[in-house]
């Protein structure tokens, strides 16, 4: 008898100290799963931005790059910046134009990317009908950016179809110079290109609208402009956040399509630094960059607040 | 049944028209003009109607030589593609459950998205040049002999470039996940807990299928995202180009309507992946209907 309950007890201590490991096991379950990412992430993102920040203070010579702290690299950036004020250095020149193509492409898109969602969102009535035009959105978003921005060379380009079509109309006499290869070439292709980030997150916030809220606004006696702006615009605010932080910071980093569609002409902040990477000048490329980070963020910050203010007000 | 549209309806779908125009217009003429003939330019009009460019394309030596950037681009798109997957449903898995740091990742994650592509790169390319320089006064010291002869670098496609091309898959992957197992209801997983199976043969029987139609979404968006990524390449791959940094290095020196063939090829490849996925996708949903 006595056995029998000692094996009883040693199976229930087994069992449990089993139920114990399977519990520690399961608590570092979810470390285990994470590792892969966080490691990544930290391997190349927090480290490769810490080291930017490092190198940035950092020395250097025609080919090296020593680890001497020094803050000439931001001296650099900001040459004659304040001295020579009023008139502005290349870096505030070069920061004007790149936040002109952000206000400007942050208002293109938000318009566009607005009206498209809110047409799919409130006048189309099937899921099914809203399935395929997203799909006929999304088709082009498969081709490769670069050629989807050669693909405005047969028409902007100076024989180019548009060219072709006004002149043949008599509108013009010449071709017109300024459609590829310029500030217009650029937002356009800015436009063509990230509208559809600006769709999706909006889309998203007004299928979460509250059907009867809208019917509540017609029977309380708002017109159609006043139920837009004062029920459908707010809630869709976080939709209209997501988006324009997207576009904001995309536009804001760009060097590729200002650089294609510029015809390499026009300056932008990511177009200075791939140059300054090019010629192995790593701590002034790494200033630059640290500079650039910080207006991002502050871009950012912004739009949060912007949010916010409006949600107390 | 059928209520009438209001005026608004009408604008609103012209105004989609347009847009839906203002997309494919430029798609649709490229692939016009990559059936230009031989003597055609990079502008209409079309003179004769040939497949000359793709021929050119195809047998190589044009002003677009693509081979070796394609296949290169293709491999590590289709790596990118197994590790995005891999590790976005660990860490999916991961976030279903409360653990120390969770916070931390996910803003990591978001934070990966918003930093401008440029930096990121550039931050890369900078860790990668300390540690070549580290690696190297190790082999001197050491007295490493191929250190010393041979090493040049670590920068390369699947080294440095996997890793910027995962930064940019990963936030995406993600959260995929997180809308994925938001919607996912545990019971099927306790159901099966309850009958006896390990947690590996609940997450292999239970959970795996049920989620897999969302994975072959993330293996495509992974696969595409890495396939077109120009941005966070551009400093991080050595020596060696990816087919869209050949591409966009070729924008100012082509003259002749290959590229446009290319462009085309490239188009007709994409869509192609994306229908057979979507067939894949609805056939397992529909299997899995049918069983029900």
């Amino acid at each position: 008898m006595t056995d029998l309950t000692d094996t009883r007890a040693e199976v229930r201590s087994a069992r449990t100290s089993a139920r114990k490991a399977g519990r520690t096991g399961a608590a570092l379950a979810p470390y285990l799963q994470a590792a892969p990412m966080a490691l990544v992430f930290l391997i190349f993102f927090v480290l490769p931005l810490a080291a930017t920040i490092a190198v940035s203070f950092w020395q250097y010579t025609q080919y090296s790059i020593e680890p001497a702290f020094t803050a000439q690299n931001y001296g650099d950036v900001f040459y004659g910046c304040l001295a020579n004020l009023p008139s502005l250095c290349t870096t505030f020149l070069t920061y004007i134009s790149t936040l002109k193509f952000c206000l400007i492409v942050w208002a293109t898109t938000l318009t566009i990317g607005f009206t498209i969602a809110y047409f799919l969102a409130f006048h189309v009535r099937t899921l099914k009908v809203q399935v395929i035009c997203f799909l006929l959105c999304t088709i082009p978003f498969w081709t490769s950016i670069v050629i989807r921005m050669i693909s405005w060379i047969p028409l902007l380009g100076r024989n180019g179809l548009v060219n072709q079509t006004l002149m043949g109309m008599g509108v013009i006499d010449s071709p017109l110079e300024g459609l590829l290869y310029s500030d217009f070439a650029v937002i356009l292709a800015l436009t063509h290109l990230y509208t559809l980030f600006m769709v999706v997150p909006i889309f998203n916030s007004l299928m979460r609208i509250d059907r009867s809220l809208i019917e509540a606004a017609r029977d309380a006696g708002a017109s159609d402009l006043q139920t837009l702006r004062h029920v459908i615009v707010p809630l869709a605010k976080p939709g209209i956040l997501i988006g324009s932080i997207f576009v904001v910071t995309v536009v804001m980093g760009d060097f590729l399509t200002i650089g294609i569609m510029g015809g390499q002409q026009i300056a932008s902040v990511g177009k200075v630094i791939q140059t300054q990477m090019q010629f192995l000048q790593f701590p002034l490329a790494a200033a630059n960059a640290v500079i650039l980070l910080a207006a991002v963020l502050a871009a950012v910050w912004a739009l949060l607040r912007l949010v916010d203010i409006r949600k107390e007000l | 049944m059928h209520e009438s549209r209001p005026r608004s309806f009408y604008a609103l779908a012209l105004f989609f028209a347009v847009f839906l125009l203002f997309l494919y217009g430029p798609m649709i003429s490229i692939l016009v003009l990559s059936f230009q003939g031989p003597e055609g330019g990079l502008v209409f009009p079309m003179t004769g109607f040939s497949t000359h460019w793709f021929q050119r394309l195809r047998d190589g030596g044009g002003q677009v030589e693509i081979g070796p950037a394609l296949r290169r681009s293709f491999v590590l798109a289709l790596v990118v593609m197994i590790l995005t997957v891999t590790i976005s449903v660990l860490a999916g898995l991961a976030f279903r459950r409360q653990f120390r740091g969770a916070t931390v990742l996910l803003y990591v994650a978001i934070a990966s998205l918003i930093v401008p592509s440029i930096v990121v790169s550039l931050g890369i390319a900078l860790e990668f040049r300390l540690i070549d320089d580290a690696i190297k006064a190790f082999g001197a010291s050491a007295g490493i002999d191929w250190i010393q002869s041979d090493f040049v670098s670590a920068l390369g496609p699947f080294t440095s470039g996997l890793g910027a091309h995962l930064t940019w898959t990963l936030p995406f992957g993600l959260l995929i996940m997180f809308a994925v197992f938001n919607r996912f209801d545990p019971a099927y997983e306790e159901a099966a807990r309850d009958l006896g199976a390990s947690p590996w043969q609940t997450f292999r029987h239970v959970t795996l299928p049920m989620i897999a139609p969302f994975l072959i979404g993330v293996a495509v968006f992974g696969f595409t995202l890495s396939w077109d990524e120009l941005a966070r390449s551009s400093q991080v791959m050595g020596a060696r180009n990816t087919l869209p940094m050949q591409l966009a290095a070729k924008t100012t020196t082509v003259t002749d309507p290959e590229i446009y063939a290319l462009g085309t090829a490239t188009t007709g490849g994409s869509i192609l992946l994306v229908l057979v996925t979507f067939t894949a996708i609805s056939l397992m949903q529909r299997r899995r209907a049918a069983r029900r």
